[in-house]
């Protein structure tokens, strides 16, 4: 049956075969799984960076690196996570691949500009690459490019700032095609209420990514004018203002936060109703909050910059705003645990990542309070407190997000099924690990234990030993985790189409998906999560199986 | 996707759009001259963005183009209203 024909072994265009197929391809899920591998390189590497960098800490003095090394490992975790793995990971994968088919559509509005965004990233990728071993050495500014520092230091800072610019492009490119895909290629059955709410989070993130990307484009440039041309925009020394660089940084980085967790925060609303077999609790609500943290999320820059010298008056409106945005993540955190209460929960290796999720978000998020406050935020500020804070935040929340995810759509993507007692090992592993490695780091940071520093104190070297015991165990489950999605591979055990029981529009597709997705013009429900046609089969199923057991008694 | 339909501005208009746009360049450069304190900044200001208004409507035809973008348009134009404003919570009470 030729309808039936995976997307794999379906060129497009049509004419290309072989690498050409992939490297030229304009199908959205084709691009995404190329971003697939790219991101997972990245991820790999910068992963591995984090993981020396904590075995460096694990004792006073130096072990495995010295301090220039130091400082520039921590930048490189810092820009290859940020830039390469948590900005683009959601939306460029499972985004590219997802979005499209939950709202009917048989691609992205602008495949060509689909492709030149990957390309763009790998573009950015690369030049990050180079940066390493050309100019006066390894970038070692961490990955904010804080001036005067950055404008000032003979390490090869331009080319990482020029990787940035062009990977901010790619993001860039990307948001406008999911907005323009969301508005003009949406089924014509399905109102915006009807949307699922992975598409909404990736439509709100793709606003964020719109607005907020050119400006810290233009910053990272003005930074290469200042560097070449002496101009004087952020030095004081000629003249310029230092905090105005923080400011730009910032108006930017701050709405990136919300570019990495949102769509972190879509998946969960997918998963947890998934496997709850129940209507999310409060869809509407859930679509306000994604929007609403979008747009409050966007004004809350200056809360980085409490200690540099800001005005009191900002000071205190950035306080208050920041208050703010906790409203509507909170309504998602409710949502979510509401949808679970009283629910027919089916465990699943993405469930339990969701879940851990849940909480580790919730803690990332609670202590973002104690950083939002101006007062307490003096007290902690630059120490590993807010390391941590981050981590739970970018990490338990983005990172686990990404891998309910990948546990989540990998059937979808690739018709094949992990296994799930690896996985539930893996997960075990990873959130135990998490735990001894980031909880240490509040500690110390109450303690004053600075970031971003080589070597510490005798005080803080019982944190740092267990913190690296934890990164230990982070580092394995993750690895089983990978090394147990890459094993389905040879595995090869076959995936039904809907190996869930899910209801948006992916799951009522072949695994993985023909080329233009629907082999059937695709049915859209009134309500987006509802579950009652799953849960009719699901009884009809219990009690034929009820039947057989009492023929044969 | 059907094809929309394309708006053509005749010649004369776009030439009445280029030399209004020369004559504020000229405007610009003039009031520059003109001392009026701390005035200045902001009227070179609204004179850009009434130029940059032009090229927007016009050139790009936003003018003539469907609710969707022009919203689109000016939520940007609102947040970088927002954005540079709050800069200000900042510079104007250091």
């Amino acid at each position: 049956m030729s309808e039936t024909t995976s997307f794999f072994n379906t060129p497009s265009p049509p004419q290309l075969k072989g690498i050409w197929a992939w490297l030229l391809t304009q199908d959205h899920k084709r691009l995404a799984v190329m971003y697939l591998w790219a991101v997972m390189f990245w991820f790999g590497i910068a992963i591995t960076i984090g993981f020396l960098i904590r075995i460096e800490l694990m004792s006073i003095g130096p072990t495995i690196m010295g301090p220039d090394l130091y400082n520039a490992a921590f930048t490189l975790h810092g820009v290859i996570m940020i830039f390469l793995f948590v900005i683009p990971g959601i939306p460029a994968i499972f985004g590219n691949f997802i979005l499209p088919i939950q709202i009917g559509a048989d691609d992205v509005f602008f495949p060509k500009l689909n492709l030149l965004s990957w390309y763009l990233y790998m573009a950015g990728g690369i030049m990050a690459l180079v940066s390493l071993f050309t100019g006066g050495g390894f970038p070692d500014t961490g990955w904010t490019f804080y001036v005067p520092f950055s404008i000032s230091t003979s390490h090869n800072v331009p080319l990482t700032v020029l990787a940035a610019f062009t990977l901010g492009m790619s993001s860039m490119l990307t948001g406008l095609n999911f907005i323009t895909t969301v508005h003009r290629m949406r089924i014509k059955e399905m109102g915006w209420m009807q949307i699922p709410l992975f598409t909404w989070a990736l439509y709100a993130t793709a606003w964020v990514q719109l607005l907020a990307t050119p400006v810290i484009s233009i910053t990272l440039l003005l930074i290469i004018f200042e560097r070449l041309f002496s101009i004087g925009l952020f030095d004081p020394d000629k003249g310029g203002d230092p905090l105005l660089y923080q400011h730009l940084f910032w108006m930017y980085s701050h709405p990136a936060v919300y570019v990495m967790i949102l769509p972190g925060m879509g998946v969960i609303s997918e998963i947890i109703p998934t496997f709850s077999r129940k209507a999310i609790f409060g869809y509407k609500a859930i679509v306000y909050s994604s929007m609403g943290i979008a747009i409050a999320g966007s004004l809350v820059w200056a809360h980085h910059m409490y200690t540099s010298g800001m005005s009191d008056t900002a000071i205190f409106v950035f306080s208050l705003l920041t208050f703010l945005v906790a409203i509507p993540t909170a309504v998602k955190v409710f949502s979510w645990v509401g949808t679970m209460y009283k629910a027919s929960i089916e465990m699943t290796p993405p469930l339990l990542y969701a879940m851990v999720f849940i909480y580790l978000f919730s803690v990332g998020g609670l202590t973002g309070l104690v950083l939002g406050a101006a007062g307490t935020d003096i007290h902690v500020h630059d120490t590993h407190f807010v390391v941590a804070h981050f981590h739970f935040t970018m990490f338990g929340g983005t990172g686990f997000a990404f891998f309910a995810a990948l546990h989540y759509w990998w059937p979808k993507m690739f018709g094949i099924m992990y296994d799930f007692k690896r996985a539930y090992i893996a997960a075990t592993l990873a959130t135990v690990g998490f735990m001894f490695h980031y909880v240490p780091m509040f500690i110390l940071g109450m303690m004053g234990m600075p970031r971003r520093y080589y070597d510490y104190l005798p005080q803080f070297s019982q944190g740092n030993l267990f913190a690296g015991i934890g990164g230990i165990l982070l580092f394995i489950g993750i690895m089983l985790m990978l090394i147990n999605l890459l094993l389905s591979f040879r595995k090869q055990e076959k995936a039904v189409a809907n190996p869930w029981g899910g209801v948006t529009l992916e799951w009522s597709i072949p695994s993985p998906p023909p080329l233009h997705n629907f082999v059937a013009p695709p049915t859209v429900q009134d309500y987006p999560y509802d579950f009652s046609n799953v849960l009719q089969k699901a009884a009809a199923q219990h009690s034929s199986v009820n039947t057989e057991q009492k023929e044969s008694e | 996707m059907s094809q929309e339909p394309q708006h053509l501005m005749s010649y004369t208009k776009l030439a009445s759009v280029l030399f209004a746009l020369l004559i504020l360049t000229g405007v610009t450069v003039g009031v520059s001259y003109i001392d009026m304190g701390i005035y200045n900044v902001p009227v070179a200001l609204g004179i850009a963005c009434f130029k940059v208004s032009l090229v927007l409507l016009f050139f790009m035809h936003l003018k003539y183009e469907g609710r969707a973008i022009i919203v689109s348009f000016l939520s940007t134009v609102c947040f970088l209203a927002i954005m540079i404003s709050f800069t200000f919570w900042d510079v104007a009470f250091r």
